[in-house]
């Protein structure tokens, strides 16, 4: 529980920071979302212990309060779920940070979340924050990262993010109850550092971002602690998990022309023990205002390749991902996403399909489904999902 | 015979004549409006929405709207959702152009992405609502043709047919009133087929900074769907002398988190 301790100072520091600054007009803000959720796996786990109802409760709530003018402001955001499965039972400082900023320049310290990248079916470039990897399948879902970042923009040289990340958070993995696991239960705890000083090596990034045009681009660099753990085996057939030391390089680009999206990601990784480039491409066209009445319906198209082949822990290698974005534009925005991703190599493929809606005005429905369908043996971290398609439905209310 | 000619000549360019004169007093007038309102530098307002279907339910969003007037190029704004609270921190940044497609970017606020977006969904409708996207964005000179209707008093009413192949009406018949720094009083939307598809009637003017004036109710009945939009402005500010800086994609995010 050192993460906790960290925080608590760090809260503790803010707080302190926010008494002693004097200021007269001061605006504050709360809001409180609560939600219920069941999912329900199909098929009986392929591992013992494993669940197949997961009734599940989570208390959101957000607090921000800024003064001089809205140019310094405190931001907090918690997370807390209860849930079957123990570890996927947990609570998450989202974000806590100070914000400053003045003209072109801003200043963030504390815990944030950033993102990055343009493509819809896996985030490749995104590495700022720890995927919270219990809480949803699709990766977007990240623990607040403690950082000090600044942002410095400029009209014609584009914007320069500079990132000092003093701390490392380690990913959390479904426990025995627990859907989406290995035949053995990791616990997170179990996975070491390559780094001697583990969760407290000090790492950076640095990203610029532009636009021209049509065209917006972004290029990063990251040095640190990687989000993703690697699994090697030893000569005796063994795992051997950890958090290596990395340098990842980024490219994200988008070219936007009438009602077509170009996009690119690619990452270059390069630790002692492992080397790669992945790399995703695609498009997305959308016929907007269909029948006269705001039915927009998008199509995506994206081919996403890994040099990791069937050691890496998204899956996606040689795969193509084909989706469908139907916005209806009603007063309950209604949309629904319908996606397949399906890979080259062998015969596996996973379906999805995600749809939400308003009621009233304080209160959301979403459906989640995700199938995998004839998922390869051969499949290194797939294999063990292939009993996992589940039907979610939540419930929020907000307040 | 040739009287006749002559006749059919003289007919012929009095009809040119007007009718080019009726372009050009239609451009005229909607310069005059755009000089009007010319120096109004930035401004900030909070927005309420109000949604009636046809059977008179009704349901609501708020939002505050940044602009950023430029005159070498279109304005800039910025647009944040505050309600329904599901969907409060999104957010719009929209640099418009007087000639070529807007860029736009999208944040949401759930998973802090930044995304540049098409900005050619003109005719759709905006959060649901009975205002289409180009109904809202900013009103540029270059993005119609025009034609002068007729004169009533101190209101002249102009036919203005959208440039843009992709807009969603034929025309609009824009009354102004000369007499109030060339304000809009009423707008009528004609849709592809040409028949009449909405009336917007603007309300409750009030005159900012002696020069500036900005209707506090922008009303929108749609004569097809029986559907209605109301907008209730509040809190103009013109004093908040925003920049560019107050327009990029930090500020974005800033303005959604």
């Amino acid at each position: 529980m050192r993460i906790n301790k960290f925080i608590l100072s760090l809260g503790l520091f803010l707080m302190c920071f926010f008494l002693f600054s004097q200021d007269k007009k001061v605006s504050h803000d709360f809001e409180l979302e609560i939600g219920t959720e069941y999912r329900y796996f199909l098929d009986e786990g392929q591992f013992n212990g494993q669940k197949q109802h997961f009734p599940s409760l989570s208390i959101q709530p957000e607090y921000a309060i800024d003064w001089n003018d809205g140019e310094e402001s405190l931001n907090a955001a918690a997370f807390f779920r209860l849930d079957v499965d123990d570890p996927r039972t947990h609570w998450d400082i989202r974000e806590l940070y100070y914000q400053k900023s003045k003209d072109n320049w801003e200043f963030n310290v504390g815990l944030k979340k950033v993102f990055w990248g343009v493509i819809e079916s896996s985030h490749l470039v995104d590495i700022i924050n720890q995927t919270d990897a219990v809480e949803s399948f699709d990766g977007e879902q990240k623990l607040g990262q403690p950082m000090a970042q600044f942002v410095l923009t400029t009209n014609k040289i584009g914007t320069f993010n500079f990132f000092y990340l003093p701390y490392h958070r380690k990913r959390t993995f479904s426990g025995e109850k627990g859907r989406f696991r290995f035949p053995i239960v990791i616990d997170k705890d179990d996975i070491g550092y390559e780094s001697n000083a583990e969760e407290w090596h000090q790492d950076f990034a640095f990203r610029w971002s532009h636009y021209f045009g049509a065209f917006d681009i972004g290029v990063s660099h990251f040095y640190g602690t990687g989000r993703e753990p690697l699994f090697m085996f030893d000569t005796t057939g063994n795992i051997n998990a950890f958090y290596p030391i990395i340098n990842q390089t980024g490219l994200d680009l988008q070219a936007t022309h009438n009602a077509f999206l170009w996009k690119l990601e690619s990452i270059y990784r390069n630790a002692d023990a492992q080397d790669f480039l992945a790399f995703a491409a695609g498009l997305e066209y959308t016929f907007s205002n269909i029948d006269g009445n705001g039915l927009d319906i998008g199509l995506l198209g994206e081919y996403l390749y890994d040099e990791r082949d069937e050691l890496a822990l998204n899956a996606f290698q040689n795969d193509v991902f084909f989706g469908s974005r139907i916005a209806f534009n009603d007063t309950q925005d209604t949309s629904i996403l319908l996606g397949g991703i399906a890979d080259l190599e062998s015969s596996s493929k996973i379906f999805s399909i995600e749809a939400s809606r308003r009621f009233g005005s304080s209160w959301t429905a979403e459906i989640e489904t995700r199938l995998f369908s004839s998922i390869d043996t051969n499949e290194f971290i797939l294999t063990n999902f292939k009993d996992d398609s589940f039907f979610k439905l939540s419930i929020s209310r907000f307040f | 015979m040739k009287k006749i000619l002559v006749l059919l000549v003289l007919t012929l360019s009095i009809t040119y004549t007007n009718a080019q004169s009726a372009e050009a007093r239609g451009l005229e007038i909607a310069k005059a409006a755009e000089k009007a309102d010319l120096g109004f530098g930035s401004s900030i307002v909070d927005l309420k929405m109000t949604l009636k279907n046809k059977n008179g339910q009704t349901s609501e969003r708020s939002l505050t709207t940044k602009t950023l007037e430029l005159t070498e190029d279109g304005d800039k704004s910025l647009i944040v959702f505050n309600s329904p609270k599901d969907v409060k921190g999104t957010s719009t940044l929209t640099f418009t152009h007087k000639i070529g497609s807007d860029d736009q970017w999208l944040f949401l606020p759930s998973i802090k992405r930044v995304k540049r977006i098409s900005s050619n969904n003109k005719s759709g409708p905006f959060v649901g609502s009975e205002f289409a996207y180009e109904d809202l964005s900013s009103q540029e000179v270059e993005k119609y043709t025009y034609k002068f209707l007729e004169e009533k008093g101190d209101l002249l009413i102009v036919e203005q047919d959208p440039v843009d192949p992709k807009s969603g009406y034929t025309r609009r018949v824009i009354t102004y009133n000369k007499s109030k720094g060339y304000r809009i009083e009423t707008a009528e939307f004609y849709d592809r087929k040409n028949a009449l598809l909405k009336t917007l009637t603007y309300s409750d003017y009030k005159l900012y900074k002696n020069k500036f004036w900005r209707a506090s109710k922008f009303h929108m009945v749609n004569h097809q769907s029986n559907k209605e939009t109301i907008l209730n402005f509040n809190n103009y500010n013109f004093e908040a002398n925003l920049t560019d800086d107050d327009f990029t994609q930090a500020a974005l995010q800033r303005a959604g988190k």
